[in-house]
């Protein structure tokens, strides 16, 4: 990073203009000022260096101005801000609204595609969509329809269009794009209708298409070279993926890429994770599945896999493996390691090394966890990096109509897509989670394209023997793997965190409440419910020599479908049968803006 | 039992009041519940209504029919990512629990069938067909039962704990709908 920084500024002394749109991107990133792509930065920090909103005058926060988006369904991601304007997001139909922020949020123009509803029921739980990405004069939006678009960031004119992928076999996006180099990196939902999913990289001036990688099949396909690409530090050797599957059961093998991309300059990667094999039938694709629920790191220029690492081999609950990927460099073990943190759906927080994809830690971030034991982490023996299943919540090992009970976490992980953040002054990790249990019966599907190919019953319920709540905010010690404090919530957190240097953490709930807490204890500083429940992230800007802090609230998604009506614990007894809150008492749709500051 | 006799009590209070509208918000859907009916006819462990669309059993102890207890497994796979938990609704897609208590049989077959659309500006609905889909057509009755017996308050949220056995018949039908 130091060394890149010293490049451009090298090159900026000698009057050479910056090269390429990445060292644009670099820019407008370092500059706390701005929020130009949805992690913050590069790293998935969600760090703002911003201090002027802190942890001794946050409590006197206000509302200074709000935005209707106009629509009712589920609001993830942010907005962004470069310069003087903001780019606003929606969920289905993907409204785009360029506001300028010199006067209050007036619309500089709006751009509304056109898409065909049918692509609303093939998503599965709800039409989110994570949010634009600026580069290079153009906001990026990739629609629910696969439809990759960049607009002019002045007009909103389309500049170019290109199809990712097709509705009518399942295949569509919820994900933002990482900007990077000259490329955007596009990836795409589908794991519940037996898409076999990818990382695709487009030109970012003309949209053409670079290179694509598949999560499971051919090594050509993948972009897995037998020899270079390494598995805990060694080779994968050929057909890695194919051996693990039954006959072509690859080809409707799901691993899909919709969570939040890292990206290392000085390593020339991005980093990523796929999703569930399809179906949610272990027992009807024997084998490890790979690379599904994996942690990829490739060649940002070639797309081909640097290393990779397989958290959850032959998933039986569901635990995609897209959550962020937290670049940042720790002392583990009296060494200096350039990591990449990652809170998975699994429930274990992993550290591994990012130049060698070597495992340096991997834990618990809510005891409630039982479906493993832990992950094996002694390099001799024959399960080396593998999850010790414990056969009691095994869906595999009960086998078919068979009704296994009390697995923690609950398919919607112990933590979902919501980010965390990381703030380098406290040298932790802010992480919102989920608190949910659950009963899982797999059973025989057949697969149609187009078509939901499930094959599992689910019920969810809060952890039991616990706080009866269904969330925790957490801040986790990612050198040690331990928790360092945690905020018990009625709710899932399904809201992205944001650490700032003012040493406040803000995140929001799904009652609605926008809240900030002291980055070192944990405190609760500040609160105040938005007019619908949070599944959006928190973001902040300056503008006019003031700190602003934002979020988009509008409940739904995952979060929306499985909790509105509230929980119920089959095992609880007759009497707390619908004791548990259902989050329609406490809200309702619709997207608003929610814009913060200090008074004068 | 008391509760029974509470919800029947109810209900011709609200049958005298359902011309002044605006009941749901004055009661909860617990307490607009129909009685449990009991089913007409049985055929091979599969039960029906007087009009002959299919229903559900359930007996004093709770033991669910087959069909009733396969509809809860098949809505929770197919249904409940957009529609919720129990039939109960989401953020996303209205509650069946509510729907097939105004919903004929047939209406219920067609829309699963052939989907439909409610394109309102900033809240667009729409579901989509699933006549192609046998892990849901082969089992339209099944769910049908199982949202039935949700909707009339016969069966409570929740897996249901006692069921009848697979009946062979019910094996015989899937073998064939699936294989076809």
């Amino acid at each position: 990073m130091r060394a890149l920084r010293l490049v451009s500024a090298l090159a900026l002394l000698a009057g050479v203009m910056p090269a390429n749109a990445n060292d644009e991107v670099q820019k407008l990133i370092e500059d706390p000022n701005q929020w130009v792509i949805q992690t913050g930065d590069y790293a998935n920090t969600r760090f703002s260096k911003l201090d002027k909103i802190n942890a001794s005058n946050v409590d006197k926060l206000q509302v200074a101005w709000t935005f209707s988006t106009g629509v009712l369904r589920g609001h993830e991601g942010s907005p962004l801000v470069v310069g003087d304007v903001m780019y606003v997001h929606t969920p289905f139909p993907n409204t785009v609204f360029a506001l300028d922020l010199n006067s209050d949020g007036k619309i500089l123009w709006k751009y509304e595609p056109r898409q065909d509803p049918n692509v609303i029921p093939v998503m599965c739980c709800d039409t989110v969509n994570r949010g634009l990405a600026y580069a290079d004069g153009k906001v990026f939006l990739h629609q629910a329809d696969t439809t990759v678009v960049a607009l002019d960031a002045k007009t909103g004119k389309p500049v170019w269009t290109v199809v990712n992928g097709d509705p009518k076999k399942g295949e569509t996006n919820t994900a933002t794009v990482l900007p990077v180099k000259d490329k955007i990196i596009v990836g795409i939902s589908g794991g519940e209708f037996g898409v076999r999913c990818h990382v695709t990289a487009y030109d970012m001036k003309t949209g053409k298409q670079v290179w694509r990688a598949y999560s499971m099949g051919p090594d050509s396909e993948m972009l897995i070279d037998p020899e270079k690409t390494t598995e805990l530090g060694k080779p994968v050797g050929k057909d890695s993926s194919l051996k693990t599957w039954q006959g072509d059961q690859w080809k409707t093998g799901g691993g899909c890429t919709w969570g939040w991309f890292a990206y290392d300059p000085q390593q020339n990667a991005f980093y990523y994770g796929s999703g569930n094999p399809s179906t949610w039938n272990p027992k009807q694709r024997p084998g490890d599945n790979k690379w599904s629920m994996t942690i990829f790191a490739r060649d940002v220029d070639t797309g081909m896999a640097k290393w990779v690492y397989q958290m959850t081999p032959h998933d039986e609950w569901d635990y995609d493996g897209v959550n962020e990927m937290i670049l940042s460099d720790q002392d583990i073990g009296g060494q200096r390691r350039q990591t990449l943190v990652h809170f998975d759906r699994n429930g274990f927080g992993y550290t591994l090394d990012r130049i060698t994809g070597e495992l340096l830690v991997a834990e618990k971030f809510d005891p409630a966890v039982n479906w493993a034991t832990k992950v094996d982490m002694d390099k001799n023996s024959k399960t080396y990096g593998r999850p010790l299943v414990v056969s009691q919540y095994s869906t595999e090992q009960n086998g078919e109509d068979v009704n296994t009970k009390g697995v923690c976490p609950a398919a919607l992980g112990t933590k979902d897509q919501q980010p965390s953040s990381y703030s380098p002054r406290t040298n932790l990790f802010y992480v919102p989670t989920n608190h949910v249990c659950m009963d899982y019966e797999p059973y025989k599907v057949s697969y149609t394209p187009g078509q939901p190919y499930v094959g599992a019953t689910l019920s969810m319920y809060p952890a039991p023997n616990s706080h009866g709540g269904m969330g925790n905010f957490i801040a986790w010690d990612a050198r040690e793997g331990k928790i360092v404090w945690s905020l018990p919530e009625t709710f899932s957190v399904w809201s992205g965190a944001l650490a700032t240097a003012g040493d406040i953490v803000f995140y929001g709930t799904l009652e609605g409440y926008l809240k900030a807490v002291d980055a070192k204890t944990g405190k609760e500083l500040y609160k105040f419910k938005t007019p619908s429940g949070i599944i959006g992230n928190v973001m902040t800007y300056m503008h006019g020599g003031k700190q602003y802090v934002a979020v988009l609230s509008g409940v739904g998604g995952w979060a929306g479908i499985g909790l509105a009506a509230g929980l119920t614990d089959p095992h609880a007894g007759l009497g707390a049968v619908g004791g548990y809150a259902a989050l329609s008492n406490y809200t309702a749709l619709g997207g608003q803006l929610t814009v913060f500051t200090l008074p004068q | 039992m008391l509760a029974k006799k509470f919800r029947s009590a109810m209900r011709v209070v609200l049958r005298s009041a359902i011309g002044a509208g605006a009941l749901t918000f004055l009661f909860t859907p617990e307490v607009l519940r129909a009685d449990p009916v009991a089913p007409a006819r049985e055929e091979n462990g599969k039960f029906f209504d007087a009009e002959g669309n299919p229903t559900y059993r359930i007996k004093a102890d709770g033991t669910v029919d087959w069909y009733t207890y396969s509809g809860f497994r098949r809505y929770h796979s197919d249904c409940h990512t957009c529609h919720g938990p129990d039939g109960a609704g989401s953020s996303y897609a209205p509650a069946l629990a509510e729907s097939v208590k105004t919903m004929t049989y047939q209406q219920f077959t067609e829309v699963v069938i052939q989907g439909r659309q409610n394109l309102r500006n900033g809240n667009t609905n729409v579901m989509p067909s699933f006549g192609t889909n046998q892990n849901v057509v082969c089992y339209l009755d099944d769910i049908y039962v199982y949202l039935r017996a949700r909707a009339d308050g016969a069966l409570d949220r929740g897996r249901p704990e006692k069921r009848d056995d697979k009946p062979q018949s019910a094996k015989d039908a899937e073998a064939s709908c699936l294989g076809g």
